[in-house]
């Protein structure tokens, strides 16, 4: 099943260019792209010095986060990520610096932008996928604007609460839009491994609309990601896109890749780098140019400094924060343990 | 005797127990090419095939419930789960297929099926890595729970689930992995299921633990050692079925008694050991039971964990506490 494309993989346009997009959201989706890139180089360096928990990079799959993102209303759609969607969830409004402090294991690093509309990043495969679902059903009973984005992997996608949430969005008319990024790995299992059907095809057994798209094309995304979303708040109900890219860099600052990834293959998805391929045709099109690059990477070096800065000023992780929010009122045994913790506390343990 | 690490001993005994039997095989997630995110199946494919080391989909539900269908026909999975947090994603075929097959067929199938999990908490893992959740496994009849906490044991009590006829649960301590060394035995060793270790002889006070809490249990003895108070370790090793005798033996012989876990406290299997305590050694005890456990909280952030899981303070504290009462 030949992706939907609209850039090929030299950068030219083969089709016509999607409603919406000037040339500041052009600009503005190759800023994002560009953050993402170097926030991995940063994180990594973070990591490797104690400052980070385990970060997982999300090189070669940018394309795949912004042209998914910027094709929704973040002013009323919602986005429930899995744990590789740093940059949908920025997006979103989520500041990078608590971004990194969550990756620190930091309590500070839980809290969501107030507006409500980012879901929390999720750890366990696909178990998100059946509250994206559930909330865009809600949204629509409650009769509010606006559709779900939900992404996930390709290995997520193998497990049952993908499959579930992908019918339930089928029988309940939710409109919510499964985006699986399908970076041909879960770990170091290929997608050979994961299924030998093609992803965007489960669509149709569930009846939803489905579209295999080059993840590598951020206008592709955009145009498959903004059909989508327009189907989903016309009530034309759920919509799968299997977005086909490639996990460039480790699965997290944990893994060595180099164990699995064949180097030939890993050379050759180089040479479908979405970041170049976007900069190749926004150069072409007089939209971008060294000057543009340069004054880009100054800001989003400015935002990663700002970030740490950020991160730095967060203090000691402060312990009290581990009762709280348990309940929306502290039970008397709650209360009682929480007592003896503080005695514990006392014992320098 | 060899001197291996936790990981090591586990590697080994999967490498031997594959060598000794065709019809053991390994399934999981990463667990072939990459041979497992802790490297505890590494080499296997190599050595064993494609067929034998199965990296499987993320499907933790279709691993354990193809174990079932494996082993009923006739061959010897060893599946992993990448860290037990990830068994509730499987934990119907778990509790109510896994634990009941035998009973609801009246044995008319083998059921040797060795489910292998990381756990525990302390190493800074992501959120929902690092749960406790022996007791819900516990609480579904029909499984076997093993939680060793030195590489001897490491080594005896997989080959001793692995041969064992019934479903054995295994739990490895994460914290343990590479922390935890000692002498292991060469050749054909098994540790018995049901059976405490004597993990240190005292005469004052009885610590009961398991899995990495009993390497917090050993510190703590040794601290208490310099008070005066002589502190008996028991580790439990295997929570089902539970040494009974072995436990009562002890506490009647030290008359006091603490209970470590990790786990929240409503529920965790410390509460099952209290009880047994109770109901075995009432005329004995000199000093009501402590129980030290997590906290009736979901697992903390990592900055917060040492906060939450008991800790060698903690412990000497309730010796301290139950040696003076
Ligand atoms: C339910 C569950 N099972 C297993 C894991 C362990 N695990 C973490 S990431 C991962 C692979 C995920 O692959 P994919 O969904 O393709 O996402 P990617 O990492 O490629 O972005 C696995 C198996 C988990 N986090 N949750
Ligand atoms: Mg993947």
């Amino acid at each position: 099943m030949e992706p939907y494309r609209l850039l090929d993989p030299e950068g030219r346009l083969t089709g016509d260019l999607p409603d919406g997009l000037d040339a500041d959201r052009l600009a503005g989706m190759m800023r994002l792209m560009l953050l993402g890139r170097r926030l991995d180089e940063k994180a990594i360096a973070l990591q490797r010095r104690g400052k980070l928990g385990t970060y997982a990079p999300l090189s070669g799959q940018e394309a795949a986060s912004v042209g998914s993102s910027f094709a929704m209303d973040t002013d009323v759609d919602r986005l429930v990520p899995q744990y590789r969607e740093q940059l949908a969830m920025l997006h979103w409004g989520l500041p990078l610096g608590t971004y990194l402090l969550q990756r620190y294991g930091h309590p500070k690093g839980a809290r969501l932008p107030e507006h409500g509309r980012l879901y929390p990043q999720q750890v366990a495969l696909a178990a998100h996928a059946p509250h994206a679902v559930g909330l865009a059903w809600g949204m629509r009973l409650r009769g509010e604007p606006g559709a779900v984005i939900c992404h996930f992997g390709d290995g997520a996608s193998s497990e049952g609460d993908a499959h579930e949430a992908m019918n339930l969005a089928g029988v309940t008319d939710a409109p919510v839009i499964f985006v699986i990024q399908n970076n041909g790995w879960a770990i170091s299992v290929p997608i050979a491994s994961q299924t030998r059907g093609v992803i965007a095809r489960r669509a149709e057994g569930v009846g939803i609309a489905g579209r295999r798209v080059d993840g590598n094309d951020v206008l592709a995304m955009y145009a498959a990601t903004a059909e989508a979303r327009r189907r989903a708040v016309e009530g034309g109900g759920a919509t799968l896109i299997e977005a086909v890219t490639y996990r460039l860099g480790a699965h997290t600052t944990a893994d060595d890749p180099t164990k699995y990834v064949d180097a030939a293959e890993l050379e050759d998805a180089r040479t479908r780098d979405p970041l170049v391929r976007f900069r190749t045709w926004m150069t072409a099109e007089g939209l971008w140019d060294d000057e543009r690059e340069q004054a880009a990477i100054a800001w989003v070096d400015e935002r990663i400094e700002e970030a740490v800065v950020e991160f730095d000023a967060a203090g000691p992780a402060d312990p009290a924060a581990m009762f709280e929010h348990v309940f929306a009122d502290e039970p008397p045994r709650l209360a009682r343990q929480r007592a003896e913790y503080e005695a514990a506390r006392e014992l320098g343990s | 005797m060899t001197t291996q690490s936790m990981i090591e001993a586990i590697r080994a005994t999967l490498e031997d127990e594959m060598a000794r039997d065709e019809r053991v095989m390994v399934l999981g997630e990463d667990v072939g090419t990459q041979g497992g995110v802790f490297r505890a199946t590494e080499g296997l494919k190599q050595r064993f095939g494609a067929d034998r080391v199965v990296d499987t989909p993320v499907a933790e539900a279709g691993i354990i419930g193809a174990s079932i269908g494996l082993a009923t026909a006739g061959m010897v999975p060893v599946a992993e789960l990448q860290f037990l947090g990830f068994a509730h994603q499987a934990f119907h075929q778990i509790g109510f297929q896994l634990g009941r097959f035998r009973y609801r067929t009246l044995g008319a199938f083998p059921l040797q099926v060795t489910i292998r999990a990381p756990y525990g908490g302390a190493v800074h893992a992501p959120e929902l890595h690092s749960d406790a959740f022996e007791a819900m496994l516990a609480n579904a009849p029909g499984l076997k729970i093993v939680a060793p906490s030195t590489a001897a044991d490491a080594r005896g009590l997989l080959t001793a689930a692995i041969r064992d006829p019934d479903p054995v649960i295994y739990l490895e301590p994460l914290r343990g992995y590479r922390l935890v060394r000692d002498d292991v035995p060469d050749g054909d060793h098994l540790t018995p299921i049901g059976a405490v270790r004597i993990a240190r002889p005292g005469t004052d006070v009885t610590v009961l633990a398991w899995s990495f809490q009993v390497v917090n249990a050993l510190e703590a003895a040794e601290l208490a050692a310099e008070e005066g108070i002589d502190v008996e370790v028991v580790d439990i090793r295997s929570l089902v079925p539970l040494d009974e005798a072995g436990i009562a033996a002890s506490v009647t012989r030290t008359g006091r008694c603490v209970v470590v876990e990790e786990a929240p406290r409503t529920a965790g299997f410390g509460a099952e050991l209290v009880a047994t305590v109770q109901e075995l050694c009432f005329l004995d005890l000199e000093a009501p039971i402590v129980r030290l456990s997590g906290w009736d909280t979901p697992y903390p952030m990592p900055l917060l964990e040492r906060d939450y899981v008991p800790d060698t303070a903690r412990i000497l504290d309730a010796v301290r506490r139950t040696a003076a009462y």
